[in-house]
């Protein structure tokens, strides 16, 4: 990155830095190169922690030493989230990731934070098992990098996000602690939801270490079908009537953009006596709008829209909306995006969750953020900006903080009193 | 408490939401664990947020413990008062605020009762999922606070995967929302830690619910095993055969008899009941039935029937159902209690509860939710009997052990509350404990919200936490620390 700079406050001079080779061994940590560089700022050591306890001891001493640490997994989604405000170590997970158990008969699976989910899937395929999320990049892309980063895709409507799958986590928090909450249990009730709280908080409470994922089956079988509707009020019209139907989809994602009609995919999974009597109520609910068999590719659609040719004259937004929002929102989209000619393309879930993708110079960008975000947050929902283009202006990532700040601050304080992880890089400046 | 503060009261609540003759105040001294028992000092019944605040504030400036109580059916004493504290009955808020059924969500005030939920959303044939067996009568609230489940949690998840958006009093009087009407809020997912905190971190007053739609056809199959071995392992075959039924439900051949003795269910008189629900589109649950009655008959399942209609099925379940209260038809007294295992530990940990009956001369009668390893041991005993009542609690917490001995938790559903907070030690770490600690700290820096539940000992905010012990079945091998 062209803008990188070296904004730390602190030098790792020889003595510290053997101190983290005490910890750690000689091996596992190594000068930072223009790579490892985060939203323009360039660390100085790279850690890489063999065990859970040299991770807790590593960003222990990196707190007590006033280090900023910035957590990471397989760094697909180093980007999200504000640029951190310092950063001199990056902790990385690579070398913790081992399946400890995958406890195929309990349907649970404990693993630890550094393995990427497609190897996991893959284990768990043996035993015709799988971790019923669908997150970006699997093949590089880190249970605890994803878990951090909240990340979910269209299966979300069916499984539920991250929080509902998780049943357990250790995390090890800037003091040195190496704490454990949950279990490998599915259903637990004992003590406070920790797996919950770290869930989504980009790093910034606690380096996740391992985590406990409750298990799906694998599909018997599944089925696609693609729709074409005329405008978004014909599309969200019929999602709102599939998904009060008695269908028991499993995905439904819809389709936009300035130059061609909406769609609609469905994913249906179960047995093909199911499928197939799904498929006719879903043809009969169609009533004229056109309905195909859809190849399975139509849901790596999220992925897709990070395949763009200019970094520097693109963002990607995450949009939250309730579903009865759907066509207005696409209305504000085209409205923004035609007011500051920026190309744009989105992709919603049933559940209201969706991707904007916004395509211009960086000046005509910033302006339809501004006006999106204020209106999406007018009908009580949030964009959150993931990737911007270096030559952005100044837009905070998240929005704007509501009433529970404070108290986010007071988790922030009690776990990570020195701001030692990701700062800067949160909501409401944590 | 003095007459200034209780006069402050007063004028919040009125004369009317203020119960302080202790003839009234023994309703609150108990919650559904009733061997434990303290009388508060005043029960204040708000009928609004700002109630609510004002009482919290005073609280706050006196230093007064609180502790909210919904419908008082909880099992695990969460609801038990605090020496020289009030209870905040949250029963007059009982308003559902908002139906809004093509975005399949209600907001509701904490009082309201969990069925009512359903009630008021069934003739658009929609239902609120998590459903504890006390859901005639339970609130919102105390499901919120104790992250309640349910016989179909095993496929729908439990009151946290339903709540999206809670209105919460913190313990300093300040009102903050956590979460949303929509999915992802920025910041920290508060909602998710709050629901389960069993009221430790403040007080909810308004919750956004999510509603689920009723799936087209529901089906129930009844199979009577030999013993619960047999019907144990139908659950992993069913289970290893890649379905997730609606619910899996288990009763052993004592509780088959409280069951039949008190709502005649007419459930076959065998070893170990099974009853599997499945629901989803006709076709899906037809084919997966037939699969479900062919993996009970080769585990051994003497007899099979299925509820067909609503009427058929209503009656399975009402003896499930009815369970708890049922034991009270064989034995004058007994424990509930809530553990969970690994459900492949199911035949050791069953023959281990059986050789501590015997050992103890207690009878168990046992209901689980087979399908997520969450066991509902009834210790049966006889208080009148001396000694009893303390070998009886003594057993129901050896049974705990033996479910962490397997790698499961000491409560599936019904909270840690006063009755296991000796167990969580146990069951966590130092640094575990002391890492909730802190989040606690944050939420009710002063410790006034319900302060004396969950954790063994209550630290004060800012005190040092101890060197981490590890614990001793970690130390014996017998679990790791997950």
């Amino acid at each position: 990155m062209d803008t990188t700079t070296q904004s730390s406050h602190v030098a790792v001079d020889s003595t510290l830095r053997q101190k983290f080779v005490d910890i750690l061994g000689t091996d596992h940590l190594r000068p930072a190169t223009p790579a490892d560089s985060v939203s323009g700022v360039l660390p100085q050591l790279i850690l890489e922690p063999a065990t859970e306890s040299h991770l807790a001891a590593a960003l222990r001493l990196a707190s007590e030493s006033k280090l900023a640490v910035i957590p990471r997994g397989g760094g697909t989604k180093l980007g999200w989230g504000n640029p951190p405000s310092r950063g001199d170590l990056i902790l990385s997970t690579a070398r913790l990731n081992k399946i400890l158990e995958h406890a195929w008969a309990d349907l649970t699976v404990t693993v630890e934070a550094g393995c990427t989910i497609q190897t996991l899937q893959e284990t768990l395929a043996q035993r015709s098992q799988r971790l019923a999320l669908d997150p970006l990049w699997p093949e590089k892309a880190t249970i605890g990098g994803i878990l951090s980063a909240n990340d979910s895709g269209a299966l979300r409507l069916r499984f539920g996000a991250l929080r509902d799958l998780i049943i357990g986590a250790t995390i090890a928090l800037p003091d040195g602690t190496l704490a454990s909450s949950g279990g490998k249990v599915v259903k637990n009730v004992a003590g406070y939801d920790l797996p919950k709280l770290v869930t989504g908080a980009l790093g910034t409470l606690g380096l996740i270490t391992r985590a406990v994922f409750r298990l799906h089956p694998l599909p018997r079988n599944a089925r696609s079908f693609s729709i074409s509707t005329a405008n978004a009020e014909d599309t969200q019209r019929l999602i709102l009537s599939i998904q009060d139907s008695k269908l028991a989809h499993v995905a439904l994602q819809s389709h936009f953009c300035a130059e061609a009609l909406s769609s609609i995919d469905v994913l249906f999974e179960g047995t093909e006596a199911g499928l197939a009597a799904q498929a006719t109520q879903l043809r009969s609910l169609c009533n004229s709008a056109q309905i195909s068999e859809a190849l399975p590719t139509v849901w790596s659609a999220r992925q897709d829209f990070w395949s763009f040719s200019n970094p520097a004259e693109t963002t990607i937004a995450k949009v939250s909306i309730l579903p009865t929002n759907l066509a207005h929102t696409i209305e504000l989209f085209r409205r923004a995006a035609d007011s500051t000619h920026v190309p744009w393309k989105s992709l919603m879930y049933a559940t209201g969750l969706g991707w904007l993708r916004l395509e211009g110079r960086a000046g005509n960008l910033h302006r339809a953020l501004i006006t999106l975000r204020a209106d999406l947050e007018k009908m009580g929902g949030s964009l959150a900006l993931l990737h911007r283009p270096t030559t952005l202006p100044p837009f905070d990532a998240w929005g704007a903080p509501g009433d529970s700040l404070p108290l986010m601050k007071a988790v922030k304080h009690q776990l990570d009193p020195r701001s030692t992880l990701n700062p800067g890089r949160f909501l409401g400046g944590i | 408490m003095d007459a200034r503060v209780f006069n402050e009261f007063r004028a919040i609540v009125g004369e009317r939401g203020l119960i302080s003759s202790t003839e009234e105040l023994h309703t609150y001294e108990c919650d559904g664990l009733t061997n434990f028992r303290v009388l508060p000092c005043a029960v204040l019944l708000p009928s609004s947020t700002e109630q609510v605040q004002a009482i919290v504030r005073v609280c706050y400036r006196e230093k007064i413990p609180f502790v909210a109580r919904g419908s008082g059916t909880g099992l695990s004493g969460g609801a038990l008062p605090v020496e020289d504290g009030i209870v905040l009955s949250l029963a007059r808020m009982n308003r559902i605020l908002e139906v809004d059924i093509p975005n399949a969500r209600v907001v509701v005030e904490p009082g309201v009762i969990n069925l009512d939920v359903t009630g008021r959303v069934q003739i658009h044939e929609y239902f609120y999922a998590p459903d504890p067996s006390s859901q005639s009568v339970c609130s919102i609230g105390g499901n919120v606070a104790e992250n309640a489940g349910g016989a179909h949690c095993l496929k729908y998840g439990f009151t946290t995967t339903h709540v999206l958006s809670l209105e919460v009093v913190l313990p300093d009087g300040s009102l903050v929302h956590l979460g949303g009407k929509t999915l992802d809020t920025p910041g920290y997912d508060l909602a998710g830690v709050f629901v389960g905190s069993e009221g430790t971190l403040g007080v909810a007053t308004k919750i956004i619910l999510r509603i689920v739609k009723r799936p087209e056809c529901i089906r129930t199959l009844l199979a009577a095993f030999p013993s619960t071995n047999e019907a144990g392992a139908a659950v992993s075959g069913i289970i290893a055969a890649g379905m997730l039924p609606a619910a899996i439900e288990m009763m052993d051949n004592l509780a088959i008899q409280a069951a039949e003795a008190a709502v005649h269910a007419n459930y076959p008189n065998c070893g170990g009941l099974l009853l599997v629900e499945l629901d989803g589109p006709l076709a899906e649950v037809e084919a997966l039935l037939t699969h479900v009655e062919e993996i009970c008959r080769s585990n051994g399942a003497w007899e099979i029937r299925i509820a067909q209609s609503d009427t058929e099925r209503a009656l399975v379940w009402k003896g499930r159902k009815a369970a708890f209260a049922a034991v009270g038809h064989i034995s004058p007294n007994y424990i509930v209690q809530d553990g969970v295992i690994p459900r492949t530990a199911l035949p050791q940990v069953m023959s281990e509860i059986e050789r501590l009956s015997k050992e103890n001369g207690l009878r168990v009668a046992n209901v689980f939710h087979a399908g997520d390893g969450n066991l509902h041991p009834l210790v049966l005993y006889d208080r009148r009997i001396p000694g009893q009542a303390d070998a009886a609690l003594a057993l129901s917490m050896k049974i705990l052990e033996l479910c962490l001995a397997a790698g499961g938790s000491i409560t599936g559903e019904h909270g840690v509350g006063e009755e296991k907070k000796c167990m969580m030690s146990k069951m966590y770490a130092e640094p575990d404990l002391a890492t909730m600690q802190r989040v606690r700290c944050a939420f009710d820096p002063f410790q006034l919200s319900n302060p004396t539940k969950v954790f063994p000992t209550p630290r004060l905010c800012g005190e040092k936490p101890g060197e981490y012990v590890p614990q001793r079945l970690e130390t014996a091998g017998l679990a790791e620390r997950f």
